[in-house]
């Protein structure tokens, strides 16, 4: 066993409160007994037992536990971001399951929706026992949602949607999709039971990242929904990009789990595989791969939590969620990486955590904004030039 | 519905245990928790308050780190706790931890009507603190219960022996030592890690049970830990070719080791 760890290396625990090291420890406790032991299996047959995992997210209170009131628990970012980290020590698709429903359909409902959609959904969300999706992305519009063909049409008070979305996390096992269309004014958000007529999910297979994690393809047919479907309180692409920040939040601290798991499993193998007849911790060239990875993930949760900490006191901007994100997630999947090299040829088997944390990357790396795209964001904050189009 | 829970903080399976120099369970090199099978314990308390709109308080004897066991107890919904901290009881063995926790149960007011403990404690695993403890509070003692109910002033407690399982009763007040079997225990959730930070704790003393300390720690044991030595490691095991007599070999092999 290694002596110490990378947070403590650092004194992490010294910037937290002892609520937040309770609550990180709580969800860590539950990772390590109910989910680590199964989530190499639930990846390896692409099957994840979501809704009953769910429901046992719900019951510890991790589902919205950011929001206030409607049975969410009403903690603080870094409460949030620390939840986050310990789910995505395991996988980044339980992260995602939990990102998904807490930051994106939740938040878009609290936020944005009326008190009746709230009290439909709010409770049994924060309780795990209705699941929820999130709607933006389009086959041919990913990074650039604004060109979006899915459409609302007003039919008298009614509104008929048409069109579909892909790679929505929860998908298909969701209750409630939040979906983002173009109206004849601009881009609104409605709340979609997903037992309504001419609502199809069709799950994704073959994918080789968050495999533990469903992701599939919406399709609405000549849906109609009653006027009381719409989110009333936001309008353009502001609404889903608000929603976006907060999960993109969740990921800054998420991503560094997966990290410090890849990172933590690497020297514990390098203590005890002997090459060339002694420890390859012994050498050198293991040592520096592993200070270089410790001093990344360290400084990696410094951010964090400084941007946890501007968050809580309601400062927090776009730009520097991008700063986070794009740092975070790239580190994060390069320590991924390294520590695969470690391992040898058991860094392929799933019998090790870091190459399936190196794939999940991929797609974490991806979602929520490339890296590519937040790097144009920092890069407009700091010339004052855009370079998207 | 009162209901008392014994609760032992203990240094955790997972990490290197080790002994310190007085050949006493290290306690502060190794980190500690609730130990695992008092969960059953509290979980079936609380099941049973929340049932019987009862309450449940936590007694533990520890050093200053067993508030974490009790804290873990509240968080998981208990009401209130009880710590017994006193340097002298240092090394008790299981009869004077029975007295300090019959004094304590003593003190506590309301009386209990039932007193739940785990099977055993995960690093001492004894197991007989249980019935010591009812043996000095006068109650009936039921052991290993798997499952357990309560109603019209009594428990009734199934004991699951290898052969035939048992279903005993008891009138109340009495004490219940509960079984890894009997349910899940819970998770704590924000709400109630939240909660238990506003739920009363109190601290007593030796002094204040009335308890003289020559009769605990590590003079007055009973026995003591002589000397200690790891286990030596593993032999390799040995592998039997089956030369078409692989049953024969095998039956020779388990008579050899008393297996038959
Ligand atoms: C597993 C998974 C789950 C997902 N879950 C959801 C979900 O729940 N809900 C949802 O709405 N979406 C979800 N997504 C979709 C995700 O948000 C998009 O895939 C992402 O926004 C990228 O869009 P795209 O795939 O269309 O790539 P594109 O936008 O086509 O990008 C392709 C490449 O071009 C680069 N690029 C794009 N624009 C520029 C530019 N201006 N300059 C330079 N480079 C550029 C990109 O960075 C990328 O490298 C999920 C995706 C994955 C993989």
């Amino acid at each position: 066993m290694s002596t110490t760890d990378t947070f403590d290396l650092y004194g992490i625990d010294d910037l937290l409160t002892e609520d937040e090291r309770d609550i990180r420890d709580a969800v860590r406790a539950f990772g390590v007994k109910e989910l680590r032991p199964h989530v190499a299996t639930w990846f390896d047959e692409a099957k994840l037992p979501a809704r009953e995992l769910a429901r046992e997210l719900g019951g510890l209170g991790v589902l919205g536990m950011h929001l206030e009131g409607y049975g969410c628990a009403g903690l603080g970012a870094v409460t949030y971001g620390l939840a986050c980290l310990e789910l995505e020590a395991v996988d980044s698709g339980l992260r995602s399951l939990v990102s998904v429903q807490g930051s994106l359909a939740m938040f878009a409902i609290w936020k944005y929706g009326t008190e009746e959609q709230k009290q439909e959904w709010l409770p049994r969300m924060a309780a795990g026992e209705a699941v929820g999706c999130f709607g933006l992305t389009e086959a041919d519009y990913g990074s650039n949602p604004g060109g979006m063909r899915t459409i609302a049409k007003r039919d008298g008070d009614d509104w008929v949607l048409n069109g579909s979305k892909l790679w929505i996390t929860n998908g298909s096992i969701a209750d409630v999709a939040v979906v983002w269309a173009r109206t004849d004014e601009r881009i609104r958000g409605f709340v979609v039971p997903t037992d309504t007529p001419g609502f199809t999910a069709n799950e994704i297979k073959q994918k080789l990242s968050l495999r533990a994690s469903v992701t599939s393809e919406l399709v609405f047919e000549d849906l109609r929904l009653p006027g009381s479907a719409l989110l009333p309180e936001v309008a353009g692409l502001r609404g889903p990009l608000g929603c976006l920040d907060e999960a993109r939040f969740g990921i800054i601290f998420g991503s560094l789990g997966a990290a410090r798991d890849s990172l933590a499993t690497a020297v514990d193998y390098s203590i005890s595989r002997e090459v060339f007849d002694k420890p390859l911790a012994s050498y050198q060239l293991t040592q520096k791969k592993i200070a270089d990875m410790a001093v990344e993930l360290g400084n990696g949760m410094l951010l964090a939590l400084h941007l946890g900490r501007l968050k809580e006191k309601g400062t927090i901007s776009s730009d520097q969620i991008s700063v986070g994100k794009l740092n975070n997630v790239r580190k994060s999947l390069e320590i991924a990486r390294e520590s695969r090299t470690i391992l040898g040829a058991n860094g392929i088997s799933l019998e090790y955590s870091p190459i399936r944390h190196a794939a999940n990357l991929e797609s974490v790396l991806t979602y929520e904004g490339t890296s590519e795209v937040h790097t144009l964001v920092v890069g407009k904050a700091l010339t004052g030039i855009s370079a998207f189009g | 519905m009162n209901i008392v829970v014994c609760v032992k903080y203990v240094p955790d399976a997972q990490a290197d245990r080790t002994f310190s120099v007085d050949n006493t369970t290290d306690r502060a090199g190794v980190d500690g928790l609730l130990s695992e099978l008092d969960e059953y314990a509290v979980e079936e308390a609380l099941k049973i308050a929340e049932a019987n709109d009862g309450e449940v308080t936590i007694l533990t004897i520890g050093p200053d780190r067993a508030a974490d066991a009790l804290k873990k107890a509240l968080q998981m919904g208990a009401h209130r706790a009880v710590h017994v901290n006193d340097a002298a009881i240092h090394g008790s063995d299981a009869i004077a931890t029975s007295l300090v926790l019959a004094k304590a149960i003593q003190k506590l007011d309301p009386q209990p009507d039932l007193v739940l403990t785990g099977m055993a404690s995960t690093d001492g695993t004894m197991g007989v603190v249980p019935t010591m403890l009812a043996e000095r509070l006068g109650l009936p003692a039921v052991t290993y219960a798997s499952e357990l109910t309560v109603a019209d002033g009594k428990v009734s407690v199934r004991r699951d022996g290898d052969l035939a399982s048992q279903t005993i009763e008891a009138t109340l007040p009495a004490l219940v030592s509960v079984t890894d079997q009997i349910n899940e225990p819970r998770y704590p959730s924000f709400k109630g890690i939240m909660a238990a930070k506003k739920k009363p704790v109190d601290t007593w003393t030796l002094a204040d049970l009335g308890v003289d300390a020559e009769l605990v720690g590590l003079t007055a044991a009973w026995t003591t830990v002589e000397s200690f030595s790891a286990r030596p490691p593993r032999q390799k095991g040995q592998i039997v070719t089956d030369e078409g007599d692989g049953g024969s070999k095998l039956a020779v092999f388990l008579g050899e080791h008393k297996f038959l």
